[in-house]
């Protein structure tokens, strides 16, 4: 092949249209696209999934444009001109592109591998749901209370149920909340299960979103570090009120959660509630009512209390 | 075929089956709409809400699933439906007459009156002479593990209201319940529970629902009258005062 003399370097010429444009794109991407990407920054698991999004949004970037550049130049530059019928210029093969485009492409999957992997294993399983028992821990301390600036790890249970979530708090006495609290500056072990169908705990802006599956305790870790709300969403289809299965969290100073949480024990304990409340347990079957003990009969898959709302008598089969 | 007749042919085809699709789509929207609502006016910026859960109901299709029911204030007639409508910034009182049986929470947690004015109910139990066995009294806990008292509950989970509707005892509850609905105070036993809240200052469509899993017949009790409106869910519609 020949090259006229009055011909361009298309090489060049691209590859600094495509340096000038890639790096525009990565400023762009980093300093004005990411501090806007979800699912924000309230909490070490949100941070690390933003920036995610924005490491591979990063890495990406350069892909798309040379991509695109490519395209346009060729359409732009090497278009038939009005009265050109000639054939064009024959294409053989080229080590030097294969080369670099096996190389190049090789690179950024296992980049992307690696850097999976880290964000997966650094954040303590990113604020995904990691089964009972978790391989990637959050650092903290362990106890049996909770008290403010302690560096205690909270425990809260997240219990689903068709349609609505309630969150039950151990460390103090276990008592049962329909709203989410959460003090700020505080590890959180999230253990997330359902009364009777499948759903999914998605604190959005907490970065957190497990199945919560009857008889299963799935084990979730996020540290909030903001204060502001949260959105609890339902992300697993239960029912026809799936999309309504929705409430809000708070997350609050360590000494307003400790004043709401031990309110909350005081008046459960006063008005009876707390010695009414299952026994503290991981997870729950839903055929099984634990304080009713196990005399309980279970007629049409319902399990009947004291007055056999379903006696054998009445197997209603609609 | 010319190209006029493919384009008619196209055009028919594509009229047939959007034809069938929006039939489709209004055949089960239309069941949903073919339920009445409900009209509730304030007076005095209150509102009265009166309903009634039974065993069974008069409906042809599945007349032995668990219903609410919804008083007409306008003809005191019960209507056999779970939408209803109350004006925004509205104190409404509710009457809740719960002729089913007990089943119990499967959390109990809901025992708890929550969202009310006073976080509280009032509660009497009557049997089917019409005797008051449980005279009234106001509680902030009706406890559905202690004993047979819980039938199902209210619960508008967007207002964080959470209401246990009282049940008539355990033996009443096997023996002696109301077998013909609508259910009608005399000859059968009911727990008769009141209780307040205010709706919110803005318009809007508020789920309500039961947290009892009551669908006899399902898996685990999910399904059924738990998830058809017009039994065991329904929608509080409020509208601008």
């Amino acid at each position: 092949m020949t090259t006229p003399q009055s011909e361009p370097r298309h090489g060049l010429r691209l590859f600094l249209i495509w340096i000038v444009l890639s790096l525009i794109a990565v400023l762009l991407i980093w300093f004005v696209w990411k501090p806007h990407l979800p699912p924000g920054d309230m909490s070490d698991a949100a941070r690390h999934q933003q920036f995610d999004i924005a490491v591979l949004a990063v890495s990406a970037a350069p892909v798309v444009i040379f991509v695109l550049l490519y395209f346009i130049y060729s359409i732009v530059v090497w278009r038939a001109r009005p009265g050109d019928d000639s054939d064009g210029e024959p294409i053989y093969g080229n080590t030097k592109v294969q080369l670099t485009w096996i190389i190049g492409t090789t690179v950024i999957v296992l980049w992307l591998f690696v850097f999976g992997t880290v964000e997966l294993v650094v954040p303590a399983g990113a604020g995904a749901g990691e089964g009972p028992s978790p391989i990637w821990k959050l650092a903290g301390t362990q106890s049996a209370t909770w008290t403010p600036n302690s560096g205690t790890m909270l425990q809260v249970q997240v219990i689903g149920q068709q349609w609505t979530w309630t969150y039950r708090y151990p460390q103090f006495g276990g008592m049962e909340s329909s709203e989410l609290l959460l003090p700020v500056n505080t590890p959180v072990t999230f253990h997330v299960t359902s009364l009777d169908v499948i759903h999914s705990f998605w604190a959005y802006q907490l970065g957190v979103k497990a199945d919560a599956n009857p008889e299963v305790d799935n084990v979730a870790y996020a540290t909030p570090k903001s204060l502001g709300s949260v959105t609890v969403r339902c992300n697993e289809l239960c029912g026809i009120w799936h999309g309504a299965m929705f409430n809000y969290g708070h997350v609050v100073s360590q000494t307003a959660f400790q004043a709401w949480a031990s309110g909350v024990q005081s008046a459960e304990r006063g008005d009876g509630l707390l010695a009414d409340l299952p026994p503290y347990a991981l997870t729950y079957d839903p055929t099984v009512i634990p304080q009713l003990g196990k005399n309980l009969p279970k007629i049409d898959g319902i399990t009947g209390g004291a007055g056999y709302y379903y006696p054998p008598s009445d197997p209603v089969t609609p | 075929m010319s190209v006029a007749a493919r384009a008619v042919v196209l055009a028919a085809a594509f009229v047939v089956v959007a034809g069938i699709a929006v039939f489709v789509a209004l055949y089960y929207i239309g069941g949903t709409s073919a339920l009445p609502t409900v009209h509730y006016a304030a007076s005095g910026g209150q509102a009265n809400v009166v309903l009634q859960e039974d065993p069974q109901n008069d409906s042809a299709s599945k007349p032995d699933w668990v219903t609410y029911y919804v008083q007409d204030p306008a003809t005191g007639k019960w209507v056999h439906t779970t939408l209803f409508s109350v004006p925004a910034h509205t104190k409404v009182n509710v009457t809740i007459l719960g002729y089913d049986g007990c089943t119990p929470l499967r959390n109990n947690f809901f025992s708890q009156v929550q969202g009310t004015i006073g976080n509280t109910v009032t509660l009497s139990q009557f049997d089917q002479h019409g005797r008051e066995y449980v005279t009234e009294h106001t509680t902030p806990v009706i406890n559905g593990w202690s004993d047979c008292n819980v039938g199902h509950t209210f619960a508008i989970p967007g207002l964080g209201l959470y209401v246990p509707v009282a049940s008539p005892n355990a033996q009443l509850s096997a023996n002696n319940l109301c077998s013909s609905s609508p259910c009608v105070t005399s000859g059968n036993p009911y727990a008769k529970e009141t209780f307040s809240f205010m709706t919110p200052d803005h318009a809007g469509v508020f789920r309500w629902q039961c947290l009892v899993p009551c669908g006899g017949g399902f898996l685990d009790g999910n399904s059924g009258p738990m998830q058809t409106l017009g039994y065991m869910m329904g929608e509080m519609d409020v509208v601008s005062s």
